[in-house]
């Protein structure tokens, strides 16, 4: 790109990206300073924003009163599983999306599509009858389940745009040589389209682990919450336990956000090839 | 268009056409037929195998919940009534049309969408054109600025709520240092101001998406349109609106579309923030569909879900015939 910039334009830049990148980060500052005041501390006037004593009360609390422990595993294993297995199914459907010429095709984008507009809430009645139907109720395995049907249709839509992007000659090249269609798909493809594979994996994941109104209704025994379910936990009718809250929510915070830090390029990728293609 | 001649003169011509073209394409049928079928077979046996999983799981978890409540809508459904669930038609939207607090809910989700989506976009805009320029730390810059992303609604929810906190949050005592303001804002208690923190939340996690996806679109405008029009000496303004945002329209319109729904169905920081108040002055249609299943109504629940479907339906019916108009001209 070539240099146009004159000197107040370029302080104008500066200002402004400065600024954003304040009003970003300030209030993930603010909720780290506020986890690591000792309880008593937060509720003191006037306010501090630079600790004066670093406390780690709320944390140790955590994991001594609320099991918090217990929550992180479940969240790493349900988020880690649903968006894996839903990476690759979703694969399997994206796959045929941008490769075949079908009749219901366009049927099904719309299918997959209409799912992003209908209320969520609209569903949880009737699924929480089928989970108890199935005996799936307060159970991680069935909130895996639910958690993979969730991420499926974005999934599909934006690995159908990275798909679209890799020439067929590929796997075609590869079922000459005597690869199956699946074969080729993971032997040839899938290498190719590492950048997409992981973004799309890190955006269900992010997606499972943030989850909220569907393991509140699912999930009732402490052994088996997630952590936005225990994080609602902290909230009462008339007070909100901002110590413990505030420790809650860095430790929720801190696995997502590294990885979206290794991954933002992909996640750029990602969400554009979906969204120009799809 | 080329109406004219097929309703005159094709007409005639067709019907005449018709039977001389199929005894041709019969004839060929036999062989070329036999082994498209073959192909086709082989073909439909990987589409249905590779969709087979996608489909069972979103049919399972997705669909079928979704259309049994649906049909919750036009019954009778209380949970503090279990006994009588019986079909009673439109009842439950009838009463919903009835309640002058929908059209509060109404007004409330366009205000809502309209004061995050027009900011959004703005700033999503501003900051994806400088993202384009190369500077150092761009990518450290880009990584620390998509950091919102990564955060559930619902604890920016509750991280806004407890900065819009009336007596220990930092928004009132910031504005107190600058000398904004004498006495403590109430933020989240009086109904201007909370429909402002709620909107203020949800500018500060959206505007990363619209960034993201105007800088990828960015990307693909070639420099020599940049070049072109510099030489021809348009300006900066100029170029934006006459070389920049023309070719990145469909990127645009699309994400603008997207996002409307997304933020229309988005009752999680809402929720968090204020549960809809105060006296239902924050509620959208989907913070007041929570409120009423709460209250163990699902059959009115359910016929709120119902008119949100409708109105996306429509609205988006009419977006996209709008960009496609557009496109032609």
């Amino acid at each position: 790109m070539i240099n146009t910039e004159t000197n107040p334009a370029r302080v104008i830049r500066v200002v402004v990206l400065a600024l954003w990148l304040v009003i970003t980060v300030f209030p993930l500052y603010w909720i780290t300073i506020t986890s690591l005041k000792e309880p008593g501390a937060i509720f003191s006037y006037p306010l501090t924003y630079w600790p004066e004593a670093i406390s780690l009360e709320n944390y140790v609390g955590l994991f001594e009163k609320a099991q918090f422990g217990t929550y992180l595993g479940n969240s790493l294993l349900v988020a880690t599983v649903a968006a894996s297995v839903a990476t690759l199914i979703s694969m399997l459907s994206a796959y045929v999306l941008a490769r075949f010429e079908f009749r219901s095709k366009g049927a099904l984008m719309m299918a997959f599509l209409v799912t992003q507009m209908i209320p969520a809430f609209i569903a949880l009645g009737p699924l929480y009858l089928l989970m108890t139907q199935l005996k799936l109720v307060d159970n991680k395995f069935g909130l895996i389940l639910i958690y993979i049907a969730v991420c499926i249709p974005f999934c599909t839509v934006m690995l159908r745009g990275f798909f679209a992007n890799v020439p067929d000659a590929l796997e075609e090249a590869a079922m000459i040589d005597g690869c199956s269609r699946i074969g080729a798909l993971f032997r040839v493809i899938v290498p190719v389209m590492k950048p997409g594979i992981v973004a799309a994996f890190i955006f269900n994941f992010v997606n499972c682990w943030n989850e909220l109104f569907l393991s509140v209704t699912l999930m009732n025994r402490d052994q088996n919450k997630t952590i936005p379910t225990a994080l609602n936990g902290f909230i009462t009718s008339y007070n909100i336990d901002w110590g413990s809250m505030s420790a809650a929510a860095v430790l929720t915070i801190i696995p997502t956000m590294v990885l979206f830090a290794f991954a933002s390029r992909y996640i750029v990728q990602g969400l554009t090839a979906g969204a120009v293609k799809g | 268009m080329t109406r004219t001649p097929i309703d005159t003169v094709g007409r005639p011509s067709s019907r005449a056409g018709a039977p001389a073209e199929r005894p041709s394409a019969q004839a060929g049928a036999p062989r070329a037929g036999g082994r498209k079928r073959a192909f086709t077979t082989r073909k439909g046996f990987a589409i249905l195998g590779f969709l087979a999983p996608a489909m069972l799981f979103v049919s399972v978890f997705i669909y079928y919940p979704m259309i049994s409540g649906s049909q919750m809508a036009f019954r009778n459904w209380n949970l503090t009534n279990l006994t009588d669930t019986s079909w009673v038609g439109f009842k439950n939207f009838e009463a919903i049309f009835a309640n002058p607090v929908f059209y509060t809910v109404l007004g409330n989700t366009l205000l809502w969408v309209l004061g995050s989506i027009i900011p959004q976009l703005v700033i999503g805009f501003a900051i994806a054109l400088w993202l384009r320029r190369k500077f150092r730390f761009r990518g450290v810059y880009q990584a620390l600025i998509f950091f919102p992303w990564a955060i559930s609604g619902f604890l920016i929810g509750i991280l806004f709520r407890w900065m819009f906190n009336s007596e220990f949050g930092v928004v009132n005592d910031l504005l107190a240092k600058a000398g904004l303001i004498d006495s403590p804002i109430p933020w989240l208690a009086e109904p201007g101001s909370a429909m402002t923190a709620v909107i203020i939340a949800n500018i500060w996690y959206g505007v990363t998406f619209f960034a993201i996806m105007i800088l990828a679109a960015l990307q693909s405008v070639p420099d020599d349109l940049f070049e072109a029009a510099a030489l021809d000496g348009a300006g900066k303004v100029r170029t934006l609106f006459q070389i920049t945002i023309p070719y990145i329209r469909t990127t645009l319109a699309l994400t603008i579309l997207l996002r409307v729904i997304w933020i229309f169905n988005f009752p999680d920081i809402i929720w968090a923030m204020t549960g809809g108040g105060p006296a239902n002055q924050t509620h959208i249609v989907t913070t007041w569909m929570i409120n009423t299943t709460q209250r163990g109504d699902y059959g009115q629940a359910s016929a709120i879900g119902l008119i949100v479907v409708g109105i996306l339906l429509v609205f988006s019916a009419f977006y996209l015939m709008a960009i496609r108009e557009k496109k032609d001209a």
